[in-house]
C-alpha cells in the first residue's frame, strides 16, 4: 500500500507530463503554421495591394498623359476623359456583374454569376486563383486590367467620337468582348487556360491577347468603321504637348511592374522574374524603336523613344512570367522594330486613321508576344504547370514544345476573331442607338469644347 | 512720327532692347509671331507623319519715334538685331497720323 501511494504521487505527474507533452507541441506546430500562413498572407497581400494601385495608375494618369499629349490642343481633355471615366464606370460594372462572368466557375466561354454583387468575394482566399491572398484582393487586382484595357482603344477614336457612343461602346465591349476573353484565359474551366485544365492551353501571364490584342485589333475596327478625321494627312495634326506624354509614358514603365510582376498574384520569386523581364524588355524595345527610327528618318525622336517602350512593355505582358532576361530583351528589341513598321509604313500604305497607333503598338506588339512566349517558355522560370504525375512540364519551344506555339497562335487568332466580330457588332449597335461619331462642326471645334463644355488650357485666365 | 516695327529673330530681342535702351528708347511693345520670307523651314517627323514646319517663330517689336530720331533708331535696330545669316528679319517704317496718351488726352510727339 505505501508502495502504491509512492508509485502513483510518482506517476500522476509524470502521466500527466507525458500526455501535456505531445498536445503542446502539437499547439505549438499549429500556432506555427498559423504564423506562417498569416506572415505569407500579409506579405503577398501588401505586394497586390500595392500592385493593384500601380495598375490603376497606368490609366489615371499614365494613359491619359500620354494619350492626352498626342492629341491636338482642342481635345485634350475628351482623351483623358475617356481614361478617367472608365475608372469609374468600369469599376461599378465589375462590382455588378463583371467579376463573376469573368471568374465564376461557369462555361469554358463565360463565368456564372456566383459571385454577382460581390457575393461571397471577401477576405477569405479562393485557392482557385490566389490561395494566400484574400478574393476581394484578386478582385480588385483584376478590375484594374478590366479599366485599362477599354481605355487603350480610346487612341483609336479620339478626336472623333461622341462621348455617349464612347460610354455605350465601352460598357458593351467591357461585357461582350474583354470578360468572355479573361474568362477563356484566365478563369477557372476557361477554354484557353493552360493552369486550369483548358481544351487549349495557351500561356498569357498578365494579358498579351486579353488586353493588348483585345484592345489593339478592336481599336483597329473602330478607326475603320469611323473613318479618318477631318484634315487627315492634309491638315498638320501634331501632338500638342509631347511633355505630358512622355511622363505618361514613364508612369506606364512604372505602372507595368504592378500589372506584370503582380500577375504572379504573390510576393514570391516569380513576381521578381516578371519584373526584371518586364524591365528588361522595355529598355531593349526603347532601344530598337530608336535605332530603326534614327537609321530610318536620320534622327531619333523621343516620342520614338516613348512609344518603343510602350510597345515593349505590351509584347512582354503575356511572356513576362515565363522568360528569361535576356529573351525578355529579345522581345522587346523585336516588338520596338515591328512596331515601328506597323505605325509608319503599314499604316501609311493602308491609310487608316489609327489616331494614337491603339492598333500598331498593341495589336501588333501584343500578337508579337504572344507568340513569343510561345518560343521562349521555360519551366526553368515557371514551374508552375504539372503533369498528371505532379511533375513540372516543359512550356515552349526552348523546352522542346513546339506544339505550345501553335496553342499560342490559336490563343492569338481567338481573340482577334473575338475582338473583331464583338467590336464590329457593338459599333453597329452603337451607330443605330445614339450614333458614333460627332457633327463635322463638333470636330472642328474639338471635342473638348463640342462634347464637355470646357478646355484644357485657358492660358490668358 | 513714325512708326517702327521690326521682325527679329527671338533670341537677338534682349540685344536690340539693350542697344535701344543706350541711345534713349526705352517704350516698345513686343509679340511673338510666326512667319517666313526666304529662309526655309525644318521637317518633323512624328510616327512617320511628316510636317514641313516653314513658320518659325520671330518676335515683332513695335514703337513710334518722333521724326528726327528715326533714323538713329533704325540703324540701332539694323544693327543689333544682324546676325548676317538668312532669317534675320525685316524692318518697316510707317508715318502716324496722331499718338494719344490715354492717361491725359497728350496729343502728338508729347505723348509719346
Amino acid at each position: 500500500m505505501p508502495y502504491r501511494v509512492v508509485w502513483a504521487a510518482f506517476l500522476a505527474p509524470a502521466l500527466a507530463l507525458a500526455q501535456s507533452i505531445p498536445s503542446t507541441t502539437e499547439t505549438r506546430l499549429n500556432n506555427l503554421e498559423a504564423a506562417v500562413k498569416s506572415a505569407q498572407s500579409a506579405g503577398d497581400n501588401a505586394w497586390m495591394l500595392v500592385s493593384a494601385a500601380l495598375v490603376l495608375m497606368m490609366t489615371g494618369p499614365g494613359l491619359a498623359l500620354f494619350y492626352g499629349g498626342l492629341v491636338r490642343r482642342k481635345n485634350v481633355l475628351s482623351t483623358m476623359m475617356h481614361s478617367f471615366v472608365l475608372m469609374a464606370v468600369v469599376s461599378v460594372l465589375w462590382a455588378i456583374a463583371g467579376y463573376s462572368l469573368a471568374f465564376g466557375e461557369g462555361l469554358p466561354f463565360i463565368g456564372d454569376l456566383r459571385f454577382l454583387f460581390l457575393n461571397n468575394v471577401g477576405g477569405a482566399p479562393n485557392p482557385d486563383y490566389a490561395a494566400t491572398i484574400p478574393q476581394q484582393t484578386y478582385m480588385i487586382y483584376q478590375l484594374m486590367f478590366a479599366i485599362i484595357t477599354p481605355a487603350l482603344i480610346s487612341g483609336a477614336f479620339a478626336e472623333r467620337m461622341k462621348f455617349s457612343a464612347m460610354l455605350l461602346f465601352s460598357v458593351l465591349w467591357l461585357f461582350i468582348v474583354y470578360i468572355p476573353l479573361a474568362h477563356m484565359i484566365w478563369g477557372k474551366g476557361g477554354l484557353l487556360n493552360a493552369f486550369s485544365g483548358g481544351r487549349i492551353p495557351c500561356f498569357d501571364f498578365a494579358g498579351g491577347t486579353v488586353v493588348h490584342i483585345s484592345s489593339g485589333v478592336s481599336a483597329l475596327v473602330c478607326a475603320l468603321y469611323l473613318g479618318k478625321r477631318i484634315g487627315y494627312r492634309s491638315e498638320p495634326m501634331k501632338p500638342h504637348n509631347l511633355v505630358l506624354s512622355v511622363v505618361g509614358a514613364c508612369l506606364l514603365w512604372v505602372g507595368w511592374f504592378g500589372f506584370n510582376a503582380g500577375s504572379a498574384l504573390a510576393a514570391s520569386p516569380l513576381a521578381t522574374s516578371a519584373f526584371v523581364a518586364t524591365h528588361f524588355a522595355t529598355a531593349a524595345a526603347a532601344l530598337g524603336w530608336l535605332f530603326v527610327e534614327w537609321i530610318h528618318n536620320g534622327k531619333p525622336s523621343v516620342l520614338g523613344g516613348i512609344s518603343g517602350a510602350v510597345a515593349g512593355l505590351v509584347a512582354i505582358t503575356p511572356a513576362s512570367g515565363f522568360v528569361k532576361p535576356f529573351p525578355a530583351m529579345l522581345i522587346g528589341f523585336l516588338a520596338g522594330v515591328v512596331c515601328f513598321f506597323m505605325v509608319t509604313a503599314v499604316k501609311g500604305k493602308f491609310g487608316y486613321d489609327d489616331t494614337l497607333d491603339a492598333f500598331g503598338v498593341h495589336g501588333a506588339g501584343g500578337t508579337v508576344g504572344a507568340i513569343l512566349t510561345g518560343v521562349f517558355a521555360t519551366m526553368s522560370v515557371n514551374d508552375g504547370l504539372k503533369d498528371s504525375f505532379g511533375k513540372t512540364r516543359p512550356l515552349g519551344l526552348i523546352d522542346g514544345q513546339p506544339g505550345q506555339v501553335l496553342n499560342q497562335a490559336i490563343g492569338v487568332a481567338i481573340s482577334w476573331g473575338l475582338a473583331i466580330v464583338g467590336t464590329l457588332v457593338i459599333l453597329k449597335i452603337c451607330d443605330i442607338l445614339v450614333g458614333v461619331r460627332v457633327s463635322p462642326e463638333q470636330e472642328l471645334d474639338g471635342l473638348d469644347v463640342s462634347m464637355h463644355g470646357e478646355e484644357g488650357y485657358n492660358l490668358e485666365t | 512720327m513714325k512708326k517702327i516695327e521690326a521682325i527679329i529673330q527671338p533670341h537677338k530681342l534682349e540685344d536690340v532692347k539693350e542697344a535701344l535702351k543706350g541711345i534713349g528708347i526705352d517704350g516698345m511693345t513686343i509679340s511673338e509671331v510666326r512667319g517666313h520670307g526666304r529662309q526655309k523651314g525644318h521637317k518633323e517627323v512624328y510616327r512617320g507623319m511628316e510636317y514641313q514646319v516653314d513658320l518659325l517663330p520671330k518676335v515683332k517689336i513695335e514703337m513710334v519715334v518722333a521724326d528726327d530720331r528715326s533714323s538713329e533708331v533704325i540703324q540701332t535696330v539694323v544693327q543689333s538685331a544682324r546676325t548676317g545669316k538668312i532669317g534675320d528679319g525685316k524692318v518697316f517704317v510707317y508715318d502716324v497720323a496722331e499718338a494719344i496718351r490715354i492717361r491725359n488726352d497728350d496729343r502728338g510727339e508729347g505723348a509719346l
